[in-house]
């Protein structure tokens, strides 16, 4: 066919001939691959339609979804088996031009750019600082609404929590916690009396209640008093990261945060025994009040949760 | 022109309408006020060369397609509101009924199991995330041990890091909004990630939370970032990723008629559409199939994010997964003087390092013209990756560092299921993660060297030999003769041909008189 248009002479249109071995389909068998594409496609449709039925139908999702897959790889598989199998094998070719331009198309551009542009602000100096100024005064300004609004300035806010002398330790569900409550090795989240349902509450009041045994006992120095009838609280915060250090392994007596593993021993002020974190749990003194509910003796004594540059 | 008579039967209207029909008409309309013809038929003509490693550039882009279409969806029943409800007492999942939940957790659960499609459409639009992100990285992994990043496709590479990091990031976000445990506990590490940045950490951290965490805002924030901001930001990018390859045209690896001044190959029209077009279904196919049957992030079993509860060996979305083993095996070195605290433990696993990994990866093309003995050569013919040793190890360095670092996320796993200290495993991935990246280099370097010198048969099957011995006792090894389908045997190359119709030929013409000499006419040698 295209044989005729060469004879023609040069043409819009590039031609090779019809049965140049390019053009042949990669099958040996056209007309079985046809078969098998007619399958797959017919296997496409009854699929779609399974799917349409199922969903119809309201079925279980995962058969509707099975339905869709398989309809799509089978119609997938047909354009793919189409395009490889039955079109011309190739290969075909494309020149490539180069990209750059002449040496004299760049300097026109590049003196179309200083002469017109740069040129123009060089000349008018006063003109281009008050411009350059003007510029970045807005986008300095503009800036503020884009930032600053989004929220308020961190302040010493990071450093405090709500817990105060005299408040009760209270559950989730705001219950006190008796001194009676709790059997040696028993663990509870605690919250301030009050903020067990709200955000800073649960988010940094946290608290972790354990009964280590009995009797007081001693975690560091200076806070002897700290551990009334051998119940300790220290801040539910890993100081690597923030999660809930939410684990207790009684056996060890050491508080395990999930997240990265980092181990707390509660028996020495929770110093961090194995993992990245970095400092030991902030404590919180605990006493009895007179109906022998567990209070805070006052409040935390460092900021708890991850360091951040602010912390002292 | 002679006047057009009104065609009064079917086959008058069909010789009126001339050879191409419709078809004919609309282009013809479109060309008088577009130009598109000529334009066009380049762009159907464009070659697209065969190797199965440029499709898991396509994978990537046909996995967007679906989280576009499976988040269209789930953007009409998602509500991004921290605001609390209760869980209905006829809710199907009977654990959470009567539960104080927020509206983003509530309006959730509801499209698993209430909405038609829903469950499928989510669990879709998260395997196609982890699919995007993936194929990203394995495509990014293609280009980089090919040198197909190599001038002049720099400003490419540059966009496609670009895409992988708004990908990532993305993911991390979407991860987030539906306000359950194991999602809230994520937001509550990358707030802890923020506050560590040296002097501006604070400030960061109540920006994006609008105060203290978790406060009301961080989802309904989250969520216009991760369906219009960040989405629109990455369909540009997409779209000048193409541009540029349309523009500068493939790479292709050396081989027969191939040169830097061609592109061998199939045509755009129809051999690549056609394949093309059934790789995007049978992706689609795949991610249907696995949102059908591979449960991933069943948040009704989580629940609610509550700030003081936490789940056990849970692990984030596998591309986050280095950074999480980072942060677990770096030492706990916090310094703290003159009032200040700079959590190093933090700010070293979670902001410098992955600065670096990213900045490394986008300054790869200059870095390796610096220190690896790249040249400032234009280059449209690939690199086998042993031949250029130098490369190939340094990737192969740089992926098993990540690789073992992503191993380190799951030390806890790791130590349950083998058996073993927590400690020993730990202390393993440090030495490993430090020791892997430094023997893989001179390993890979090793291996480039001898597998270099294939010569004359690259490419090719290799023929077996042939052992005889010799009368004398002799042992002669020869190479076997040639059989059927030892060795691949490729075509020449032929410029892409019109499929013109015999009938019109004829007609042609008219057209080759009335044609320009310089519109660019390509004859085929015979």
């Amino acid at each position: 066919m295209s044989e005729n248009l060469n004879d023609h002479g040069a043409a819009d249109i590039t031609t090779v001939s019809a049965d140049a071995p390019q053009m042949q389909p990669l099958a040996k068998n056209p007309k079985g691959v046809e078969k098998a594409i007619s399958a797959l496609l017919l296997v496409g449709i009854a699929a779609f339609v399974g799917f349409g039925v199922c969903y119809w139908q309201n079925a279980a999702y995962w058969t509707y979804g099975a339905l869709l897959g398989l309809g799509l790889l089978a119609m997938g598989a047909a354009f793919i088996a189409w395009g490889k199998y039955l079109l011309p094998r190739g290969p075909f070719v494309e020149e490539r031009h180069a990209l750059a331009s002449t040496e004299s198309e760049r300097s026109a551009f590049a003196a179309a750019l200083m002469e017109r542009g740069a040129g123009e602000i060089k000349r008018r100096k006063v003109l281009g600082t008050l411009l350059g100024g003007s510029l970045g005064v807005f986008s300095i300004v503009a800036l503020f609404p884009l930032v600053r609004s989004l929220g308020p300035l961190p302040g010493d806010k990071l450093a405090v929590t709500d817990w105060k002398k005299g408040q009760r330790l209270v559950d989730i569900n705001g219950n006190p916690v008796h001194i009676t409550d709790m059997a040696v090795g028993g663990v509870l989240t605690v919250y301030p009396q009050g903020l067990e349902n709200t955000d800073d509450g649960q988010a940094i009041d946290q608290t972790i209640l354990i009964r280590v045994q009995n009797e007081p006992f001693t975690t560091k120095k200076g806070r002897e008093s700290w551990t009334p009838s051998g119940y300790v609280a220290y801040s539910k915060l890993c100081t690597h990261l923030g999660c809930p250090v939410g684990l207790y392994e009684q056996q060890l007596e050491l508080l395990v945060c999930p997240c990265h593993q980092s181990m707390f021993n509660v028996r020495n002020g929770a110093l961090p025994q194995f993992g990245p974190a970095p400092r030991p749990l902030p404590q919180l003194p605990l006493a009895a009040d007179s109906e022998g509910f567990l209070i805070a003796a006052g409040g935390y004594n460092e900021p708890v949760g991850p360091g951040y540059w602010e912390r002292p | 022109m002679t006047a057009v008579l009104k065609p009064r039967t079917k086959r008058q209207a069909k010789e009126a309408a001339g050879p191409y029909g419709k078809v004919g008409d609309a282009v013809a309309e479109l060309d008088e006020r577009l130009g598109i013809a000529k334009g066009g038929r380049t762009f159907l003509d464009k070659i697209f060369p065969d190797h199965w490693s440029f499709m898991l550039g396509e994978i990537a882009l046909y996995s967007f397609v679906i989280l576009l279409i499976t988040g269209i969806f789930l953007t009409l029943y998602f509500v991004p509101s921290q605001g609390l409800v209760k869980v209905p007492m006829n809710f199907p999942y009977k654990p959470l009924r009567g539960d104080t939940v927020s509206q983003a957790f509530m309006s959730t659960i509801n499209m698993s199991f209430n909405v038609r499609c829903g469950l499928l459409m989510r669990q879709m639009h998260h395997w196609a995330c982890d699919i995007f992100v993936g194929a990203i990285v394995v495509h990014m992994a293609r280009v980089f041990f090919t040198g197909a990043f190599r001038k002049p496709r720099e400003t490419n590479w540059l966009v496609g890091t670009t895409l992988l990091i708004l990908a990532i990031a993305n993911g991390f976000l979407g991860y987030s909004l539906p306000d359950d445990l194991v999602s809230g506990t994520g937001i509550r590490i990358a707030d802890s990630i923020m506050l560590s940045v040296p002097v501006v950490g604070s400030y960061l951290s109540y920006f994006v939370f609008g105060g203290n965490f978790p406060g009301q805002v961080v989802i309904a924030r989250f969520f216009i970032i991760h369906v219009l901001l960040v989405p629109l930001i990455i369909l540009g990018l997409v779209g000048a990723h193409l541009a540029l390859l349309v523009r500068q045209k493939h790479t292709q690896f050396p081989g027969k008629g191939r040169t830097e001044r061609n592109v061998v190959g199939s045509p755009m029209f129809p051999v690549f559409i056609f394949k093309t077009q059934g790789f995007l279904f049978m992706t689609f196919g795949v991610t249907a199939l696995l949102g059908a049957f591979a449960q991933i992030n069943p948040i009704w079993q989580f629940g609610q994010y509550i700030p003081s509860n936490i789940s056990y060996a849970v692990q984030p979305d596998w591309y986050m997964g280095f950074l999480d083993g980072l942060l677990r095996i770096f030492p706990a070195w916090e310094w703290n003087a003159w009032g200040h605290t700079i959590p190093f433990e933090v700010t070293f696993p979670a902001v410098i390092f992955p600065g670096i990994v990213f900045n490394v990866a986008m300054a790869w093309p200059i870095l390796e013209r610096k220190f690896f003995g790249g040249d400032n050569e234009i280059h449209h013919l690939l690199d086998r990756p042993r031949d250029v040793p130098k490369r190939t190890a340094f990737g192969v360095a740089f992926f098993a560092l990540l690789a073992t670092l992503f191993v380190a996320s799951s030390t806890d796993v790791l130590a349950n299921y083998f058996h073993v200290s927590l400690n020993t495993v730990l202390w393993t991935m440090r030495v490993l993660t430090i020791l892997i990246p430094l023997i893989a280099y001179p390993v890979t370097y090793k291996i480039c060297r001898e597998l270099q010198g294939g010569g004359a048969n690259m490419g090719k099957r290799k023929r077996p030999n042939d052992v005889v011995r010799t009368a004398e006792g002799e042992y002669v090894a020869t190479q076997a003769p040639v059989r059927p389908g030892d060795v691949h045997h490729e075509l020449d190359a032929t410029p892409v041909p019109t499929f013109i119709a015999a009938a019109v030929v004829a007609e042609a013409e008219e057209v080759v008189e009335s044609s320009d000499a310089t519109t660019g006419a390509r004859v085929v040698d015979r």
